[in-house]
């Protein structure tokens, strides 16, 4: 039955970070009473995660989010804002979304106490979010080893350094942003190893300065890092991490020659990728996008996706970043809002501004592509070594070897016949590198070998402490 | 002697109240505000052994952000935890599998 | 007992059209192709994808019904030579299959086939309440009973089919992934095999092995009934550090529960949802809400072990739960294999030998009786008040 006079409108929000949070209020200024999903017990995502309250003595939100302290403050105070006049749902955790026959959409969800149950509604704005962007190397599974992004959060939410002489590695904005902001709060960075050549970045100059007051910011940490003295080594990978009876040996090679690290904590990443599963199992389409190197899942301009009743926001739609994602979580609501006949007049003037923003974003983007390109060689040369799925410990070797013997015809039959993908994570951290390797093993282009289909729960779900009835 | 990993206070922890949790049967203080990854990597180094693969199976979580789910331990009471998203609460009984002192 | 049943072979190896890459087909591809005669295997999607590739995975011969057991207690011995044969063992594992009753009502059918059993020469025997918690402590108390085989056991779904598809295009068959059949009708030299893209197959013998699908493909008959689709549902827990042997099922069919040797608990039950047009299966959300809420009350242990994954597969039934497998009469050379209502992996390597010694020699050592696909006919015309 659709939405009447009589009944209102419907929408739920999958995740609470800044496109999550900027398409509930947008929703609320309309008149509607969105329900909000936070996996998360705070609101924010992991951009503008807040740490636990005993720990927000200590912290300023100029600590903790720096130049965008502003931007966080306003989300906060958004929240706090709306908190009451929406139906909002923390520590709760979506792990599959279905369609109805009626073509409403079926959440199905799990609460902090490991109760499951669904929730129907008449549209779904998916808005959860991005991930780091993982090539393995050996070694990257050892305690101490770290994501770009789990340094990160350590350091944010948690008022912790993952180490005191961290080596960064990888490549991306986020690299120099973790490691500026590592060095700001006290810790000495060992080293950062940036994958992206000099002149990869020179000549995506002209596409950054869409953004230049962003890109100026990111050129002003790599020369704080330096005047530091702090290593920069550009167009060097980590090729190893060995541990020392005193820490980690990161070995590097590449344009600056050969060398090895020591630090007493490692952090990776090339970037970030999106968390697209809940779209893909509703039957999203998705496509492979060659700038991004990446498969995504297909929307217009405003976020609408393939199927009717679901919208994408923020990273989890594209990765672009966090400033995107409040443009976009908006453009998303406005979306749900003329489909539903129920936009006023002057929000197409909104619109229009908004999507002019979010030009200017994607052209940084694709300066942010050019100047951080993913190494996919680097896949096709990892040791036979190298864990590549860390839950089920399967090696490239494994995947290489699996590869010639089975000729798998996609990136699922791999994961059937080697058992990469099938952990907790789901093929999360290793998805890509399997694609990757099965593309060079089979002498096909990545696009020609499928990604891992997302599989059901889209996390590890207790078996429930108690069943409850549901409404429908 | 052994490189054993760990997680630094930028600040310290004396100043949050602590928190009374045992860890494989050992009594150990936590503080306020810690997730159960950030308590256990600085105590202990790790977190669990996992199941398969080379080298010292030994982990200590990843991504921070609950996408990895490296980061999984058990509460004595059967419940399955993720260590990067849940808070210490006072009174938690964990059950690692590691041999004391991880290393 | 030997059945003979009429076959004109054209060639002293006949020239084999098998449509379907579950296991059934597989394994008759790799039977047949390994004897020397030319074999075409059309599979609609990958090998195994429906049902043998998904399912879960139990190898076994106890409380099977009669009329399956010769078969299933053939099927084994293939089984258990499958490195031998196929060059690939498949992590077969024989720990043994336990069936369980919950209360005391259900020892009755475990004791009336335990004779059946031990006639066939299958190493079974009944557990009283008391056994059962000395034996397995780790099961919830209050259980009457159960009944237990020695040598039955497991192995890994996915590696089967394929691993019989890849054995036999080494054998020399070829095998077609991505190619659904479209039709198959009898030619002036044989049978005429259609896929979809087009183009022909011309076959002396073929084998209608497409399961769920058995009659979608347009031939020039009728058959006597269409398997009525379902979609199992399995689930699969995070590694647990207990050791939970042997294989377990309810007699009640309400789950169905093995661990793997890397330590998973695969279980299943309950049914999911299949799509309007019929190809495709998805979780359904009542067997989340029960089955593993039945897991945890039977082995309390587990407590809250975390579901890391559930899946479905397709497959089709038939109304006596018993598979059809056989030639039909009036049909040289065409054959069907096909039904297995939820319970056919164990017997597939068993069925593809029968069916490459029916098609080579025109007899096999089983009685294939119980599975004669004009059984249904029969049955129509006996109820209907029929012509005869």
């Amino acid at each position: 039955m659709a939405h009447t006079e009589t009944r209102p409108l419907c929408v739920a929000i999958v995740g609470a970070g800044p496109a999550g949070l900027r398409a509930a209020s947008t929703l609320v200024k309309a008149g509607l009473r969105p329900i909000l999903i936070n996996e998360a017990p705070e609101p924010g995502g992991q951009i503008y995660r807040r740490p636990p309250k005993a720990l927000l003595l200590f912290r300023s939100a100029k600590d903790l989010y720096g130049a965008d302290s502003h931007r966080a403050s306003a989300l906060d105070s958004a929240f706090d804002d709306m908190k009451e006049r929406i139906d909002y749902r923390p520590s709760t955790s979506v792990w599959n979304a279905t369609r109805r026959n009626d073509g409403r959409v079926r959440l199905h969800l799990c609460d902090a106490s490991g109760e499951v149950d669904t929730l129907d509604c008449d549209k779904v704005v998916l808005a959860t979010g991005a991930m780091d962007r993982i090539v393995p190397l050996p070694g990257w599974t050892e305690p101490g080893v770290w994501s770009l992004g789990g340094a990160q959060v350590m350091l944010k939410a948690q008022a912790q350094f993952v180490g005191r002489n961290p080596v960064f590695a990888g490549s991306g904005p986020l690299l120099y942003l973790v490691a500026w902001q590592y060095m700001k709060a006290g810790a000495t960075p060992a080293a950062v190893i940036d994958a992206s050549t000099f002149s990869a970045k020179l000549r995506a100059v002209p596409a950054m300065l869409a953004r230049s007051a962003v890109a100026f910011r990111g050129l002003r940490m790599a020369v704080a890092l330096r005047r530091r003295g702090i290593l920069v080594l550009e167009g060097c990978h980590a090729e190893r991490i060995d541990t020392t009876p005193t820490g980690f040996l990161v070995s590097w090679a590449g344009e600056q020659g050969s060398g090895d690290i020591s630090g007493d904590a490692v952090a990776i990443g090339h970037g970030l990728k999106p968390e697209q599963q809940l779209a893909e199992l509703l039957g999203c389409r998705l496509h492979f996008d060659p700038g991004a190197g990446q498969w995504l899942v297909e929307t217009d301009r405003d976020g609408r996706a393939s199927v009717p009743g679901v919208y994408l926001a923020g990273d989890m739609a594209m990765i672009r970043g966090a400033h995107a994602a409040e443009t976009a979580g908006e453009l998303s609501a406005l979306a749900v809002l003329a489909d539903a006949g129920l936009a006023p007049a002057y929000d197409g003037v909104r619109r229009i501004r908004l999507r002019r923003s979010m030009k200017r974003q994607d052209l940084f983007r694709k300066g942010l592509e050019a100047a951080f390109p993913f190494p996919s060689n680097r896949i096709e040369n990892l040791p036979d070594e190298t864990t590549v799925c860390r839950c089920e410990g399967v090696t490239a070797g494994d995947l290489r070897k699996a590869v010639a013997h089975w000729q798998p015809a996609d990136v699922n039959r791999l994961k059937a016949m080697t058992r990469c993908g099938m952990g907790r994570c789901q093929s999360r951290l290793c998805g890509e590198t399997a694609a990757a390797l099965l593309a060079a093993g089979s002498g096909r282009d990545r696009s020609e070998v499928g990604f891992v289909r997302s599989q059901i729960p889209v996390k590890p779900l207790p078996i429930p402490a108690r069943e409850r009835e549901t409404q429908r | 002697m052994s490189f054993r990993p760990t997680c630094h206070p930028v600040q310290g922890t004396d100043q949050r109240s602590p928190l009374n949790v045992i860890v494989d049967g050992t009594a150990m203080v936590a503080r306020a505000g810690d997730t159960i990854l950030s308590f256990l990597l600085r105590e202990r180094g790790a977190l669990r052994k996992t199941e398969f693969g080379d080298g010292s199976r030994l982990r200590a979580g990843f991504c921070a952000m609950g996408a990895c789910q490296d980061c999984w331990v058990s509460l004595s009471d059967g419940r399955r935890v993720r260590a990067c998203s849940t808070l210490v609460e006072q009174g938690m009984h964990f059950v690692t599998g590691l041999d004391n002192g991880a290393h | 007992m030997s059945n003979v049943y009429p076959i004109s072979v054209l060639r002293s190896k006949p020239r084999i059209c098998i449509v379907g890459g579950g296991i059934v087909g597989s394994a008759a591809a790799f039977f047949l192709a390994a004897a020397g005669c030319p074999v075409t295997l059309l599979e609609r999607d990958t090998i195994g994808s429906k049902a043998s590739g998904v399912n879960f995975g139990g190898v076994r011969r106890h409380a099977r019904h009669p009329g399956e057991l010769p078969l299933s207690i053939k099927s084994h011995r293939i089984w258990v030579k499958l490195e031998e044969l196929i060059g690939h063992d498949c992590d077969l594992e024989t720990p043994g299959h336990l069936k369980l009753a919950l209360g005391e009502e259900e020892m009755a059918p475990l004791e009336a086939w335990l004779p059946v059993g031990r006639e066939h020469g299958l190493d079974a025997r009944l557990l009283s309440a008391r056994e059962l918690a000395e034996l397995y402590p780790w099961l919830a108390p209050g259980l009457a009973g159960a009944s237990y085989c020695a040598g039955d056991g497991f192995a890994n779904p996915r590696l089967v089919a394929p691993g019989f598809a890849r054995a036999a295009r080494e054998a020399g068959a070829l095998i077609r992934e991505g190619c659904p059949v479209s039709a198959i009708e009898k030619g002036l030299c044989g049978w005429v095999v259609r896929p979809e893209e087009g183009g022909e197959v011309v076959a002396d013998i073929v084998i209608n092995a497409t399961g769920a699908w058995a009659t979608t493909i347009r031939m020039d008959f009728s058959a006597p009934v269409s398997p009525a689709p379902a979609a199992p549902q399995m689930f699969v827990t995070e590694p647990m550090p207990m050791r939970i042997m042997p294989v377990l099922g309810l007699v009640s069919g309400d789950i169905y529960l093995r661990q793997s040797v890397r330590g998973n608990i695969i279980f299943g039950g309950g049914r999911g949802k299949i799509s309007a047009d019929g190809w495709r299966s998805s979780p359904g959300e009542t067997p989340f809400r029960e089955v593993p809420a039945i897991m945890r009350r039977l082995i309390p242990d587990l407590g809250q072990a975390l579901i890391i994954r559930s899946w479905t597969g397709i497959e089709g039934h038939t109304p006596d739960g018993l598979p059809v497998i056989g030639a039909c009469p009036d049909q040289d050379g065409l054959f069907q294999a096909w039904g297995f209502s939820g319970h056919g992996f164990q017997m597939g390597p068993g069925v593809g030998q029968c069916l490459s010694e029916l098609v080579l020699t025109g007899k096999t050592d089983i009685d294939l009786s119980a599975f004669d696909p004009t059984r249904f006919a029969h049955a129509a015309a006996r109820t209907g008040g029929g012509i005869h």
